[in-house]
């Protein structure tokens, strides 16, 4: 399945090659940077390009290409989902991602592409049975190691693969038994001019943290679980128990993961938190524009918004702007063209409002679209869709574990709030009467 | 840390090779090299005693490797550390191994003791973990002991062990194709193991190596829909590909109703353009689906029942296999459950998405309401790149219809005025495509576009300009307003497509534009020489369609472009403007041609259909790299059309009967149990159907076999003195295997208990059935275990059996006797509730004249099978058609090849009494079609010389769903060359051929000891054949020698006094030479194995034969 990967920066430089078959020359990687000059910007590079001999599927990520090269018929995505699996365990191994962190681990990245890959078929992509065989790099234990001269693979083989649950790896023993499930939803919008909204969605994750010793059984029960009309499971998840009874019954993993992600149906009754009056205009003498927006508060069932940003993408004529905001402060970028306003906590009183002048190129014709807003906000203590976790049950180890269900706490390593993605649309008149 | 040291490596590495002090370095003269030099510090550490040192060079040593750097020329000093005890620096070692040994193959001989030695560990993991890397070391030398290796790993206890071999044999077969057979045996084995861990390997084992050999799924075809939801992920994707395939030859196309209803009702209401099916294909459908309503193989809804949950996966790959599954596979009306997944799939990363939209612009026109609630999914949002953008626009455009159409113009609109000007374009094409499918909005997005032409951007305007081409194709006559705000763009835009196409559209349409159509010329025809190719091209077409509607205006004009255009530079403006000329200006000797220049260039022109590039794309199987690309990927399956009829469902029974390999037979029960310990994760007792269901069947039947075991007596030693070899950590396992093996070789006698207290019928019928079976293996010296193998096998059948609908089972007609037979016995067992654990399936039908008339089709098919019989040749006793347990059918003509006739052929070892010379076949024919077959005969022999073939009598009618058995005979002379006839039926001819094993060639003869030695005396020199071997793990007694030596030749056992040695004697039935067979069992597993022949070919070949059995 897969040939070989190579990871290679923004700058080109290929700084990782790894082969699970007989060595590809990394000549290969040529028609990946033909690929990617056509194509300007990384996010357009294709996922999988075509050359002579192979096919190179590629993901970008943290700023960096994997690129992996096949050779014969694989369903594209099972490499692409298995690429991002890498970097996440990149992430997980080294809390970044990043060209500088796999480098200074190279050993123990080239020692997980081994063992996660066998003849180019994922063998073992858990983070539990991985980390029990290779154990992740920290300060204290790179210091041992000097001293001491160990190593950081594991002494035991890890069991966890031979066990019908491979997630969950054996032996696990802590003082405090703790399990917490942060729900983070997001809302999806767009509206249309007249803050009609044309198109809004909630999606939600629960991350869970569980640090439970032994085999315990967790169940987690929701009190409107028709909510979730849409969802995705973490493999422990029984889908029949979901299926029959709508609770979630699993065999945690040990550590942080994804439980699960879900969709709400609400269709066009999404709360929309925040209203925007707003107001663009270029003039067609004198080369200059004016801006007006004001952001007000709307449906947010008693919370406070916050870390509001707004992001104006001006046309290209736009050359500088000259604002006011009387809360929060304004950036714009001339040579991208984007304007921030970051606004903060949304104020009852006192609603914010950014207003001034903007300087187009002269001569310029008058741009003939107005820019759509992206608005950025937080809420915390509040799940917008209502969602509301029941009760966790554990079953299978007889201590008390310490359970927590947070939707609200400032965010610390996993924070718990609601993050709402808000874009808005502008439509002016157009050609078409329908 | 490593890194660190890794760079200063590097450098240090690098510099060194040009630091004068090696250079002046009076140790470097002439033959060490530089390179020999340079690595010279991590040699010393890793010759040095200390762990430490070792993994510091060894790191280093990978850093390079990662880097890309050579560092091929420490390989003797790091293969010197493959035994190294730190267990880290032993897998830094495989790494360097791994990478380079292709390089070095003599060096990396030497690493290979330790990985054998590996191999014997009484650690699982140990022992995965060597296999892993020696079936990685690419060197062809090692092949031979691949494959042994492979082979021993495919029966190990340990399912993490039959795991890695597994993933070990695409290795190999890629190393060295010519494998592919033994691979073929080693995958059906694991194919029929039961544990999830092994499940997903072995099935992309089976996609890399035999793909084609879909024949193989059949017995474990359930099993695998079963386990699947206890598969890892990574498996999953690849089992519900490979039962995408398998479904597409197995089962009906559930849709065959669902296109006839449509065309009745639906389809004549909509006369649209979006047709799901092409005419002729419906036609067909149809005409199947009159002749009998479709029902769902039970199979076939088990595949769809137990994909569904996964649906819900958080792989996104898996979640597209399941996609795909149910796009291809389910009736129409379940499709749509996909719909709500992939669009969830559209949240993730942008690659995934990229993936995910290009199928579902596939699937959205074959089926458009399955997306049509999700429209809004799709709208496109300005973070999203290009590339998503576009294939999101095709999947709008793909939805569109006379409903929501508005809201997707509306939409559109806000897509003109992006900034991304690609995006821009193609949302401009995109309008245009919904104007050609939906007549009601084409005036308005006329209009709309006609409006862009005045946009400031040129590129929409050009973009714009040929979409309106296309669309004013349609009806010229209604827009020659449009027509001529077209001619005055021409002043403005500069895009030469969008020149061109005015170009175009004005000579096309002059008529409609007379007085603009001249002008526009005469501009055109000043700006001549500085014009792109292309809008050239198209003046001249102005001028010579305007020469022919109006030449008293054009004439001149025409002349003088065609004279610019004779002088151009390029070469096809120069031949146009001849070829023109030619045509249209009247000469004397002007060719008959120019009469048609009128009709030449004035003819209606067909309107472009703007069709979607997803169109067809369908035919690759979705979620494929072929179909991403749109082109056959290397090694890529095609998704077959559905079959015009079933074949027969029966043969996803789970029985014995064939195709597994002799020596797998004695594992087989052990997996059975390693599955019983692995108790299925998923196995709660809540769910109400599907995989749940089953697992926990299986699973109580598992304890209900122990219990079983318990109440019988004692296990057999022989077994157990090889399990106490195993590992402590499996005693569970071993356990549980002594307790099947105690069960299964009490189960005999504790049957013919029951079958004498128990009245029911399907009792009746087993002791009957075991009647036969114990008669004949007393008189073929047939080895007891085999016979329990298969029992315990086909208990295993019945247990799949009772998971599938019993209704639809009924319903059934169409099955072969044989298994129809069976089938019935099944069920009729399940009926009365009783559990048996001897359920053989050999029986012939012919032995079982009394049968209870529980069923009443079961009677039926009796009859006609007696029927069937009666009409075979009458010199055959009834006996000689009973084929015998150990018989292996082979194929003689595949059922789908047959068009529903299915031959199968065994060499059931019977004297051929019509011909003593020849060599008795027995020949099954299942007619699977819902017609009968008739006059079914041989015809054609083409033999090799001195080859006979005795015919069987024809068969004059084979009815549906029946099946028949005819013995024939064929003299093979004494050689395994194929003997190829036809077979005819009264419709069509088969070309098929029989080819013998050697060991069918002879005839078993009774002999005592002394005549056997005396014999073999005779037989010296040439005509013996000697060779060493190391018995099977399997093999190591007598009766497993005896069981498999019979199994491979058709010999008879030579009594003897020594308890070492075993001896055989035959001769060869159409020349009578002896055959003499000797194993002597050595000490230490070892043993010598002796053939004395005359013919020394066949010595030869039954030498390497009877190895090969015995070394399994």
């Amino acid at each position: 399945m897969i040939h070989s990967l190579f990871l290679i920066n923004n700058a080109g430089d290929i700084f990782l090659e790894k082969h699970w078959k007989s060595v590809i020359s990394r000549s290969v990687c040529d028609y990946f940077f033909e690929a990617q000059e056509k194509a300007m910007e990384p996010d357009n590079v294709p996922p999988v390009i075509r050359t002579p001999h192979h096919y190179l599927i590629n993901i970008y990520r943290d700023k960096i290409f994997f690129v992996s090269v096949i050779q014969t018929e694989v369903p594209p995505l099972f490499v692409i989902e298995f690429l991002h699996r890498v970097a996440e365990m990149f992430q997980d191994y080294f809390g970044d991602c990043s060209e500088v962190a796999i480098k200074d681990n190279v050993v123990i990245v080239y020692e997980l592409l081994e063992e996660m890959l066998d003849n180019g078929f994922p063998l073992a992509t858990e983070s539990n049975i991985l980390k029990e065989l290779i154990k992740p790099p920290t300060i204290l234990r790179s210091m041992v190691n000097s001293i001491t001269g160990s190593s950081n693979v594991g002494e035991t083989l890890p069991t966890g693969q031979l066990s019908t649950v491979p997630w969950r790896r054996a032996g696990v023993k802590y003082t405090n038994n703790e399990a917490y499930f942060d729900v983070v939803e997001e809302i999806d919008a767009i509206l249309d001019k007249s803050g009609t909204t044309v198109f809004a969605e909630i999606q939600g994750v629960i991350d869970a943290c569980v640090k439970l010793s032994g085999m315990p059984d967790l169940t987690l029960s929701f009190m409107n679980p028709r909510l979730l009309d849409d969802v995705s499971f973490h493999p422990c998840v029984r889908f029949k128990r979901w299926e029959s009874e709508r609770v979630l019954s699993f065999i945690p993993p040990d550590g942080n993961f994804r439980l699960m992600s879900y969709h709400v149906n609400a269709q066009n009754l999404v709360a929309i938190p925040v209203y925007v009056r707003q107001n663009i205009s270029f003039f067609e003498s004198g080369s200059s524009g004016r801006l007006d927006i004001t952001l007000g508060p709307k449906q947010t069932m008693g919370k406070t918004v916050e870390c509001v940003v707004v992001t104006v993408h001006m046309p290209k004529v736009v050359l500088n702007a000259n604002l006011t905001a009387t809360q929060g402060n304004y950036t714009y970028d001339p040579v991208t063209k984007i304007l921030v306003w970051d606004i903060g906590k949304l104020n009852q009183q006192k609603l914010p409002n950014l207003k001034g002048s903007l300087s187009l190129q002269s001569g310029a014709p008058k741009p003939e679209e107005n820019p759509s807003l992206n608005i950025d906000l937080k809420i915390q203590q509040l799940a917008i869709s209502g969602l509301k976790v029941n009760r966790l049950d554990m079953y299978g180890e007889k201590y008390k574990p310490f359970k927590g269900v947070k939707y609200v706490t400032k965010a610390g390593n996993h924070g718990h709030f609601v993050v709402t993605n808000w874009k808005l649309h502008n439509i002016l008149a157009s050609p078409f009467y329908v | 840390m490593s890194s660190s040291s890794a760079f200063n490596d590097e450098k240090g590495g690098s510099s060194s090779v040009g630091e004068p002090e090696y250079g002046h370095d009076p140790a470097s003269g002439g033959i060490f090299s530089s390179d020999y030099k340079r690595h010279d510090d991590l040699k010393e550490m890793l010759d040095s005693n200390k762990d430490s040192l070792k993994l510091e060079a060894m790191k280093r040593i990978v850093a390079m490797v990662a880097r890309g750097k050579n560092a091929s020329d420490l390989f003797p000093a790091v293969v010197k550390n493959v035994a190294c005890k730190n267990i880290e620096v032993k897998k830094l070692v495989y790494v360097y191994l791994v990478r380079y040994a292709e390089e070095q193959q003599d060096l990396a001989l030497l690493s290979i003791s330790t990985f054998q030695r590996g191999l014997k560990d009484p650690n699982q993991l140990i022992r995965a973990s060597a296999l892993r890397v020696l079936s990685s070391i690419r060197v062809t030398i090692i092949v031979p002991i691949m494959m042994l290796a492979i082979k021993e790993a495919a029966s190990d206890m340990s399912p993490y062990v039959r795991k890695t071999a597994a993933h070990a044999i695409p290795k190999l077969y890629s190393l060295d194709p010519e494998q592919k057979d033994q691979l073929i045996e080693v995958i059906e084995k694991l194919l029929a193991d039961k544990t999830t861990l092994v499940a997903g390997s072995v099935v992309m084992a089976f996609e890399e190596v035999c793909p084609e050999r879909i024949e193989l799924i059949h017995k474990n075809y359930r099993k695998l829909c079963n386990l699947l939801i206890d598969v890892e992920e990574w498996g999953q994707v690849v089992i519900i590909n490979m039962l995408t395939r398998y479904a597409r030859t197995q089962f009906l196309n559930p849709n065959i109703n669902e296109s006839l209803l449509e065309e009745g009702g639906e389809k004549e209401f909509y006369a649209s353009d979006d047709d799901e099916d092409d005419e002729e294909k419906k036609a067909e459908a149809a005409a199947l689906a009159k002749r009998k309503p479709y029902v769902m193989d039970p199979d076939h809804r088990l595949l769809l029942r137990n994909t569904k949950p996964l649906l819900q996966s958080r792989n996104a790959a898996v979640v597209m296999a399941v996609a795909q599954l149910y796009f291809h596979l389910a009736p129409k009306a379940e499709v749509g459950v996909i719909a709500k997944a992939l669009v969830r799939l559209l949240r993730s990363h942008s690659e995934v998405q990229y993936v995910v939209l290009q199928n579902v612009a596939t699937m959205t026109i074959k089926r458009r309401g399955m997306f049509e609630p999700h429209l809004k999914s799709f709208y496109i949002r300005s973070t999203d790149p290009t590339q998503i953008k576009i294939l999101k626009l095709e999947v709008l455009t793909n939805l569109a219809s006379e409903t929501n159409i508005s809201t997707i113009l509306r939409e559109f609109q806000t897509y003109i005025k992006s900034m991304d000007k690609d995006f821009v374009a193609a949302t401009i094409e995109a309008i245009g495509r919904c104007a050609t499918n939906i007549g009601e909005v084409r005036d308005t997005c006329l209009n709309g576009l006609v409006q862009l032409l005045s946009n400031r951007d040129e590129l929409v305007v050009a973009e714009s300009v040929v979409v309106i081409k296309k669309l004013l194709q349609m009806q010229p006559e209604q827009h020659s307003e449009i027509i001529k705000h077209m001619a005055k763009l021409i002043d403005n835009i500069q895009v030469p497509m969008a020149r061109a196409s005015i170009l175009w559209l004005i000579g096309e349409y002059c008529e409609h534009v007379p007085k603009i159509a001249p002008d526009v010329l005469r501009k055109m025809a000043k700006t001549f020489t500085n014009e792109e190719d292309i809008v050239k091209l198209q003046i001249l077409n102005l001028a010579a369609k305007l020469y022919l509607t109006n030449s008293k205006q054009t004439k001149l004009l025409t002349q003088y472009v065609l004279n610019l255009a004779k002088y151009d530079q390029n070469y096809d403006i120069r031949d146009r403007a001849r070829f023109i000329r030619q045509l249209i200006v009247p000469t004397d000797k002007s060719g008959a041609l120019s009469k048609y220049a009128k009709k030449l260039f004035l003819a209606l022109k067909p309107a472009p259909v703007l069709e979607s590039p997803f169109k067809d794309r369908d035919h690759f199987q979705l979620g494929s790299l072929s179909h991403l690309l749109n082109t056959k990927a290397g090694g890529y399956q095609e998704l077959p059309e559905w079959p015009d009829s079933a074949p027969d469902p029966s043969v996803r029974n789970v029985e014995v009967k064939d195709s597994v390999p002799e020596w797998s037979k004695c594992t087989s029960r052990k997996e059975r149990k390693e599955k019983k310990v692995e108790k299925p994760f998923y196995s709660d007792s809540e769910g109400e159907s599907g995989p749940t269901e089953s697992a926990d069947s299986e699973s109580d039947s598992g304890s209900r076999s122990e219990s079983d075991s318990e109440q019988t007596g004692s296990g057999s030693e022989s077994e157990e003195s090889v399990e106490e070899s195993q590992s402590e950590e499996e005693e569970d396992e071993e356990e549980e295997k002594m307790k099947k093996k105690k069960k299964v070789d009490k189960s005999q006698p504790k049957k013919s208990e029951s079958a004498e207290s128990d009245q029911s019928s399907g009792e009746e019928q087993k002791k009957e059935r075991k009647g036969v079976k114990q008669r004949r293996s007393g008189s073929e010296s047939e080895s007891e275990e085999e016979s329990e193998s298969e029992s315990s096998e086909s208990e295993s059948g019945s247990e799949e059996d009772s998971e599938s609908d019993t209704d639809t089972r009924k319903k059934k007609k169409t099955p072969a006797s044989k298994p129809t037979a069976k089938d019935t016995k099944k069920e009729s067992k399940k009926e009365t509730k009783e559990i048996s654990l001897l359920d053989l399936d050999d029986f012939a039908p012919t032995s079982s004249p009394q049968v209870t008339p529980v069923n009443n089709f079961l009677s039926s098919s009796l009859a006609s099978d007696l029927e069937g019989l009666s009409l075979t040749d009458t010199v055959l006793a009834p006996t000689t058609i009973a084929p015998s347990a150990s018989v292996r059918m082979y194929e003689l003509l595949h059922r789908i090849t047959g068009e529903g006739l299915g031959v199968e052929y065994c060499f059931n070892r019977q004297a051929f009494s019509p011909d003593p010379h020849m060599v008795a076949v027995q020949i099954h024919f299942t007619n699977n079609t819902s017609c009968e077959t008739k006059n079914l005969h041989i015809e054609e022999p083409k033999l090799q010389s001195g080859m006979r073939i005795k015919e069987f009598p024809e068969i004059d009618m084979l009815p549906a769903g029946e099946s028949v058995s005819v013995v024939m005979g064929i003299d093979f002379c004494d050689s395994t060359q194929a003997a190829n006839f036809q077979l005819c039926t009264h419709t069509r001819k088969f070309f098929v051929s029989i080819q013998p094993p050697v060991g069918e060639l002879m005839t078993p003869i009774f002999l005592t000891e002394n005549e056997f030695k005396k014999e073999q005396g005779q037989l010296m020199g040439m005509n013996e054949i000697s060779d060493k071997l190391t018995l099977g793990e399997k093999c190591q007694n007598d009766h497993s020698i005896i069981e498999r030596v019979n199994a491979t030749a058709n010999l008879g056992r030579v009594p003897c006094g020594s308890d070492k040695d075993c001896r055989f004697a035959g001769k060869t039935v159409s020349s009578g030479s002896l055959v003499l067979v000797t194993v002597a069992r050595k000490e230490g597993g070892g043993a010598q194995l002796t053939v004395n022949c005359e013919k020394m070919v066949i010595g030869t070949m039954l030498m390497k034969d009877i190895l090969h059995a015995l070394m399994q």
